[in-house]
């Protein structure tokens, strides 16, 4: 066997983004390739888990894991390569925060279940069967992982060494996560790897911003011809640049959409959709309490938009359980 | 939770100028009112970040009361104005997380209005107590599946 060291990809609740985000390194894939062995990668080789159960404890170098934990089957991965590995890295939004998962946080699994089941207008369940964790026939069991009531960040389940944020995570990041474990020159524990600064730092619209920035009315990128120069929060569109980390290159703005928040919050904040209501809240151009209300009434989903990819990171975390009497 | 028993944990911003002065005042007045709220005081309701509000219900407040200068009359011209434009986007959020509105309150109380404090601390302490206690948690799912009985348990503790 040979001495470089060993890496791993695994993957939880997450749409396969993140896999794609590790392709996307093009050529620069076979430096990482040359530098370190894959040991587990389901998505594109075939190791177990019985293969990872079966290597020394913290003999992976480092574990990239994306996706939120959901089911039991996502949990057990998740201790089990934390045994594994020296480091383990939240790779993306949904490990790091959540993501589009943790918007099921707003639901619970019943309700969950009764909607993909059996209510979805191409659902054909006479039945109406949902799934189970254990089933018995002709004296045979079989079972499945169980899918928890509340999504989780990969750091409400296990312990977690740093972060690649983003949705997916970017090309320069990752080379330069890899870069950083691989020379052993790592930043302080519990580091997101990424700049720490918002992305309207980065964003080639920046100068276009005006000093004070107020405005009377939200639109949707579907109402607007959107000019490709102008700050985009300048044009009315809800743009989150300015309470979301940078890093990215600005993507999204340079490609005329607004930021939608994937990279989450700067280090000095603890409630990403908190800080991103504050931000665009304050940029409302009325004193009064009624129109106050006709503008914010353009906002039709306050969660969706202020904690898309951070509900389960939020410090609500969910919404309320109805307590069943 | 027997009624009788339940006293709402409320937790008060109070702005510097206004409304801090106005239970200031009610206190030198000897007005008697619900013992339920936890002052904080804040230069300016401007000053009340959305994560304040929300850390406060995430660490167990039953309630959230906003106290703010009257409009027109904020020490810093506009700061009560900001925390109502938030206020309306951040009271929306916490509906849709699940928590009745009646635990979040916003009212502009100024330094003259000693007894309009103890009157709003008064009716919010009731409506928040006939809500009963809010207890904001997410409740450890417990491992039940029966395919990794016992086995997670050991992996959790030597991953932790």
């Amino acid at each position: 066997m040979s001495a470089k060291p060993k890496v791993a990809f695994y993957w939880c609740a997450s749409c396969g983004g993140c896999e794609e985000a590790v392709v996307d390194l093009e050529e620069k894939i076979l430096n990482v390739v040359e530098a370190v062995d894959i040991v587990l990668w389901p998505v594109a080789m075939d190791f177990k888990r019985k293969d990872v159960e079966a290597m020394p404890d913290k003999s992976i170098t480092a574990s990239f894991i994306n996706g939120a934990i959901r089911s039991s089957e996502q949990e057990e991965m998740a201790h089990i390569l934390r045994r594994k590995s020296q480091f383990v890295i939240s790779f993306g939004a949904c490990a790091q925060l959540g993501g589009i998962p943790g918007l099921a946080n707003l639901s619970d699994r019943a309700s969950v279940f009764q909607t993909v089941y059996r209510e979805t207008p191409s659902t054909v369940n006479p039945e109406g069967v949902v799934p189970q964790m254990e089933h018995k026939e002709n004296g045979f069991t079989v079972t499945l992982p169980g899918l928890y009531e509340t999504v989780r960040t990969l750091d409400q389940v296990i312990d977690v060494d740093y972060a690649i944020p983003g949705c997916p995570p970017t090309a320069n990041l990752i080379e330069g996560a890899v870069q950083a474990l691989l020379s052993g020159n790592l930043p302080p524990k519990g580091t997101v790897l990424a700049p720490d600064h918002a992305l309207c730092d980065e964003c080639p619209r920046k100068d276009t911003r005006p000093e004070k920035l107020l405005l009377t009315e939200w639109k949707r990128p579907h109402q607007v011809l959107i000019d490709t120069e102008t700050c985009l929060m300048a044009q009315g569109l809800l743009c989150l640049g300015p309470a979301t980390r940078g890093g990215c290159g600005a993507p999204c703005t340079k490609g005329n959409m607004p930021c939608t928040g994937c990279f989450g919050p700067t280090s000095r904040v603890r409630d990403y959709g908190g800080k991103a209501l504050s931000a665009l809240a304050s940029i409302v151009d009325s004193n009064d309490e009624a129109e106050i209300a006709r503008i914010m009434d353009k906002i039709v989903d306050p969660i969706g938009l202020v904690y898309r990819y951070s509900l389960a990171a939020s410090r609500l975390r969910r919404k309320k359980m109805e307590v069943n009497a | 939770m027997p009624e009788s028993t339940f006293e709402p944990k409320i937790v008060a911003f109070f702005c510097n100028w206004c409304t801090y002065l106005a239970a200031d005042s009610a206190g030198i007045s000897r007005f008697k009112y619900a013992p339920n709220i936890r002052v904080i005081r804040v230069m300016c309701s401007g000053r009340i970040d959305p994560q304040f509000i929300l850390d406060a219900f995430a660490k167990g407040a039953d309630g959230v009361l906003i106290g703010g200068c009257h409009p027109n009359d904020c020490h810093y011209q506009e700061g009560n104005y900001k925390c109502l434009r938030r206020f309306n986007l951040l009271k929306r959020v916490v509906r849709q997380m699940g928590i009745e509105d009646q635990r979040l309150r916003l009212e502009w109380i100024s330094a003259a209005e000693a007894d309009r404090l103890r009157v709003v601390v008064n009716d919010m302490v009731e409506k928040v107590r006939a809500l009963g206690p809010l207890n904001w948690s997410v409740a450890p799912e417990p491992l039940a599946p029966v395919h990794a009985a016992g086995e997670l348990r050991v992996l959790q503790e030597v991953s932790r």
